[in-house]
């Protein structure tokens, strides 16, 4: 027993054996107590609640509403070609964002793991977008895409990019961009934090062993760095796949999920169903189907993890 | 010879790379906000004619004054102060309390309660707006500032415990086990010795959530309706959609709501790098 080694270590009258024992175990339970109450209360308890709602015609304006509705959400949700959009936009909403956002923040902490001068404030300057909240990063760069107001159109139609300066978040085919770059641009700072502190933590006498035994940079950044920021690198991409995914807010302040829903992501649907239409039992729904997916994706990415590094051994 | 002016030439296109996709990275990160900057300082009436120029050929005070004296928008900052300040203390304590425990002892419920936290990271917070918003309205904590605080405290506790713990797991177990064989309990010495010892840790788990709860959105929106207990968030997309907008008195508020959050993180950020590089060298 760990309790037993931990008292054991200290001078412990016989008397208070017993009651000593007992507020030993007791112990670590009085620390942690406040955040268990609050996470049963806060967030256990409305999640299952939440599940229960799926089942029920649940809306706030409506006061006959409550009943038990079966599958009836769900049978909705199949012919709903809203959702139905919704779970492709997803898709491309978070695989569009996580690339660049990962790519470019590796980039960025390989960058800053170096020794330069001035580093310091050059860090905190690139890792301020971070810091921006999220609802004024959306409103700013829906001014920016705008041809009236922004420069991003004009740069874009001298680059030959576009034939003439016009705002991409209303047309339907590139909306999507407009909150992605947004995205990237809140985003990088996060995987170059975790990755600029993933590689602090790399010994620095392997590197000094790889250049006397004669290894370049190149094989170096392989052989040592690669291998060091795996874990790292696979933990962070898959909580990441799973926030971006349920990352709403940019959306709804840059397009509202417009035009015509080309925005429209499940998480920002079941928000708006919630919020403007206030049937709660129908946002339930989508949240059920959305967090079984989300819970799919996990699994089998810890799955493929696992495959392979017993493949490894 | 060659060879030393081979390897400079090398290190110095080396650098002159480094340096440039650092600029890079900097133009691209600072931009945007530059872009804010600029728009809360163009006068109205040049705002659109003069609006992709890269600075206005004059320059107001006007939207400042006008935000900071005829709007509702102090209140709304206030609230968030309110808000953000409150959350960010009372997670942080929360956070220190647990992440000690994580870090120091092994108990039976270690797991299952890691586990339970774990769990919170990864469902959609969405998903919980209906259900919490029925809770709350009994009890009257919508619309209301105290509602936030709960909410967005038990949002953050997860994270801010696992942040606190490597802060901890990087302190020797040896200091308190000494000052607790001179007869201190374990709870005095954790606040006399091991917590001054984490104050970067504090730090960086304060600005982390302050900014986070300075920052949220959905929940606001939903929680809250009427003026007296809006957030900046709330009061700047109301302020979108209320009036005729006036875009330069916008991005002013913008700019003062950015204040507080960015002078938090660049006071901590140093710290956020240094509690995850502790973590990744225990795990």
């Amino acid at each position: 027993m760990t309790l037993a080694t931990q008292t054991g270590k200290l001078p412990v009258e016989r008397r208070g054996v017993f009651s000593k024992k007992l507020s030993g175990i007791l112990e670590p339970y009085l620390y942690v107590s406040p955040a268990l109450v609050l996470i049963i209360a806060v967030m256990l308890m409305p999640l299952i609640l939440g599940l229960s709602y799926a089942f029920r015609d649940i809306r706030i304006l409506n006061p006959f509403s409550g009943g038990f509705v079966g599958m009836a959400h769900f049978q909705t949700l199949m012919s709903d070609q809203a959702f139905l959009g919704a779970l492709a936009n997803t898709a491309w909403w978070t695989f569009g964002s996580l690339v660049f956002q990962f790519g470019l923040g590796l980039i960025l902490a390989l960058l800053l793991n170096r020794a330069f001068l001035g580093r310091g404030l050059i860090q905190a300057l690139v890792f301020l977008p971070w810091a921006v909240p999220t609802f004024l990063s959306g409103l700013n760069w829906a001014w920016m895409f705008n041809p009236v107001v922004g420069p991003l159109p004009h740069w874009m139609t001298s680059l030959g990019l576009m034939a003439e300066p016009y705002n991409i978040l209303s047309d339907p085919d590139l909306a999507m961009w407009g909150p992605i770059i947004a995205n990237i641009w809140f985003g990088i700072p996060f995987f170059a934090i975790t990755m600029l502190a993933a590689l602090q933590s790399i010994p620095k006498e392997l590197y000094e062993a790889a250049s006397i035994d004669g290894a370049t940079t190149r094989q170096q950044f392989i052989s040592i760095t690669l291998p060091f920021l795996a874990p790292t690198i696979a933990i962070t991409l898959m909580l990441r796949t799973i926030w971006i995914a349920n990352f709403a807010d940019l959306i709804v302040v840059m397009t509202k999920g417009g035009p015509a829903d080309s925005t429209q992501i499940v998480a920002s649907y079941i928000f708006t169903q919630a919020f403007r239409r206030l049937d709660f039992g129908y946002a339930s729904a989508i949240a059920a189907v959305l967090l079984v997916l989300l819970l799919a994706y996990a699994l089998s990415v810890i799955a493929l993890r696992r495959a392979m590094t017993h493949s490894d051994n | 010879m060659t060879l030393t002016g081979h390897t400079s030439t090398r290190k110095m296109l080396y650098w002159g790379s480094h340096y440039l996709m650092i600029a890079a990275f900097v133009i691209f990160a600072l931009f945007p906000l530059y872009w804010l900057l600029k728009v809360s300082v163009t006068p109205n009436d040049i705002l659109y004619t003069e609006g992709v120029r890269m600075w206005p050929s004059r320059t107001t005070w006007d939207n400042y004054t006008f935000v900071l004296t005829q709007s509702n928008f102090p209140h709304y900052f206030m609230n968030s102060v309110i808000v953000a300040g409150t959350t960010a203390a009372v997670t942080t304590v929360i956070a220190a309390l647990t992440g000690y425990a994580f870090s120091r002892f092994a108990f039976r419920g270690k797991v299952i309660i890691v586990a339970l936290m774990l769990i919170t990271q990864m469902f959609p917070l969405v998903m919980l707006i209906a259900p919490i918003f029925k809770i709350l309205a009994p009890l009257g904590l919508t619309d209301s500032l105290t509602g936030l605080i709960i909410v967005y405290t038990a949002f953050n506790v997860p994270f801010a415990t696992f942040l606190m713990q490597s802060f901890f797991d990087g302190i020797p177990k040896d200091l308190e086990e000494a000052a607790m064989i001179d007869g201190n309990t374990r709870f005095e010495a954790f606040r006399a010795i091991i917590l001054p010892l984490t104050l970067p840790g504090v730090a960086a788990t304060l600005g982390f959530v302050f900014t986070a709860a300075w920052s949220e959105l959905l929940f606001a929106l939903m929680l809250v309706s009427s003026e007296s207990a809006s957030t900046f968030p709330v009061g700047l997309l109301s302020f979108v959609s209320k009036f005729s907008v006036d875009f330069g008195q916008m991005m002013a508020a913008g700019v003062l709501a950015l204040i507080p959050a960015c002078l938090f993180f660049l006071l901590i950020q140093r710290y956020l790098v240094q509690g995850l590089t502790a973590g990744a060298v225990k795990g």
